[in-house]
């Protein structure tokens, strides 16, 4: 009872920032509603019995990449935005295409609702079962990915970094 | 099985306790810093309020109570009100699972010796120390001057390049001990080597990891030499320069709370935590493991202070340069070590 009670309540704070997400107009409003959803997501994960999970999502997500989000809103002192009208494609196409996919995800869990069921804490989720899975089950996905972000990360680094004759230059000039 | 009411009941004595002993703790902190920098700068320290200037805390305490609370004109208010608030929040929430003893009974009710005892404890504490990180960036952003603002994104990029080093140095413990409980941890440092020296992590292949960890630490709660955030000489005083009394006394009862949860850190990840020495009679057998632990984490602060005396403050790059060329790879490395021992041990 006291967990249903708890998971409604992070549920509707995290819908709610994610609402607050959106209609903000400051971008570090934005960006705290953010850490909002990630926080009371990580709760939701905890309630759920996926504790490492949850503590993952509160150090990563919350605790590094989103200090890396208000860091940037602060070194670039991002001001408030300015409101447009609405475009039409938005009122002609969005709003319609948001109400199908509700319509299609409420009937989706209705069909299935009933089946399957699974108790709270049953699905494997302490940190020994997930290290398991990543570096057993699953090691050539895991290895794969962490090439393929390195590589993002390359990437970023090149396109990011000067050209090294102009930095050269600027050496030179000063 | 315990009953709801007498678990809830339980839980919010023992964390009311343990606020009040932070809090308590915190106060004295200052106390021992000023009167250790005052006597390592050839000063008494503190001398009037009190014997050996012992109420002087009591006296500040009411002095940022009764003190003008100026809210500058240009600040962002709702994020300047918030950003102190979080800070203590955050500083204080990690105390709750660090264990300070072991079992005890009271009054017929058998209860570990830390608000709750959770398996992933240490996670935790990582996780809310990364969030403390909130408190300064905002309370930087939302004073709307340049000299915060400055001190903000310093603590922000030191704090986020520090945290992959201190989370590094303690994944090396964990390997040992086989789990992120911290009182499995504190067990797996039980008995001693030859004879005398105790079986702790820093004499236990752990000795590189403690230091790194202690590196990390000083730059997660900028500290001295690492306390660029604040840096007088340059920033005024950095993200709380627009600060006043109270809300300026909670930024500084944040960066004492995070400091003494890093010295329980060490303590119970390196330093054994409450294990020691033990004889006597029944209740000094009760009293020694606390007295131990509390001993060990003394010894931790006073070495903080001790180096905020002696040191003087780092560049910023080379504050960076450390942290990514040199504590970084030096944790990577103890880490695959350790794995690899480990590995081939079992």
């Amino acid at each position: 009872m006291l967990h249903l009670a708890l998971f409604s309540i992070f549920g509707a704070i995290c819908v709610a920032g994610a609402v607050n997400l959106l209609v903000q107009r400051h971008p570090i409003n934005s960006a705290l509603s953010l850490i909002a959803v990630m926080a009371s997501l990580a709760v939701e994960y905890l309630l759920l019995g996926a504790e490492f999970v949850a503590a993952v999502q509160v150090i990563i997500y919350a605790g590094a990449i989103m200090v890396l989000f208000v860091f940037v809103i602060m070194l670039l002192n991002a001001g408030e935005e300015e409101r447009t009208t609405g475009s039409r494609v938005a009122i002609l196409f969005g709003i319609p295409g948001v109400l199908l996919g509700g319509v299609l995800v409420a009937w989706t869990l209705i069909q299935r609702s009933g089946t399957d069921e699974v108790a709270l804490g049953a699905l494997p989720g302490s940190p020994t079962t997930i290290g398991w899975l990543l570096f057993h089950d699953f090691l050539l996905p895991f290895e794969v990915t962490s090439l393929l972000i390195l590589i993002a990360i390359m990437g970023a680094v090149v396109l990011a970094g000067k050209p090294e004759a102009e930095t050269r230059q600027a050496g030179k000039g000063h | 099985m315990q009953s709801v009411e007498s678990f809830v009941v339980i839980s919010l004595i023992k964390s009311v306790i343990a606020v009040f002993v932070l809090l308590t703790a915190v106060a004295y902190s200052v106390w021992l810093e000023r009167k250790v920098v005052g006597h390592i700068q050839n000063r008494w320290g503190p001398t009037r309020v009190g014997p050996f200037g012992l109420l002087q805390p009591l006296a500040d305490g009411i002095k940022f109570l009764f003190k003008e609370d100026i809210t500058p004109p240009h600040v962002y208010k709702t994020l300047y009100i918030a950003a102190p608030m979080l800070s203590v929040i955050f500083a204080l929430t990690s105390i709750s699972v660090i264990p300070i003893g072991n079992w005890v009974t009271i009054a017929g009710v058998h209860t570990p010796l830390q608000i709750t005892d959770v398996n992933i404890a240490l996670l935790i504490i990582l996780g809310v120390t990364s969030m403390g990180v909130y408190g300064v960036a905002l309370a930087g952003w939302s004073s709307n001057s340049k000299y915060s603002l400055l001190g903000g994104l310093r603590a922000s990029a030191q704090m986020v390049s520090y945290e992959i080093s201190l989370g590094l140095s303690l994944i090396g413990v964990l390997i040992m001990a086989g789990s992120f409980s911290l009182r499995d941890i504190v067990d797996s440092q039980s008995g001693v080597f030859w004879g005398f020296i105790p079986r702790w992590n820093i004499f236990h292949g752990q000795t590189v990891a403690f230091f790194v960890y202690l590196m990390s630490a000083f730059a997660e709660t900028n500290r001295m030499p690492f306390d660029l955030p604040e840096a007088e000489t340059e920033l005024v005083a950095g993200y709380h320069t627009e600060y006043s009394a109270m809300k300026f006394a909670m930024f500084f009862m944040a960066e004492y709370a995070n400091m003494i949860t890093v010295a329980c850190l060490a303590t119970l990840l390196f330093l054994g935590g409450w294990h020691g020495p033990i004889w006597g009679p029944a209740w000094m057998q009760a009293i020694l493991p606390v007295f131990w632990f509390l001993a060990k984490v003394f010894c931790f602060l006073f070495l903080y202070i001790w180096i905020r005396g002696t040191l003087p403050r780092f560049r910023y790059d080379q504050l960076m340069a450390f942290a990514w060329k040199f504590l970084f790879p030096l944790a990577v490395a103890n880490l695959v070590i350790t794995g690899l021992v480990v590995a081939l041990r079992s």
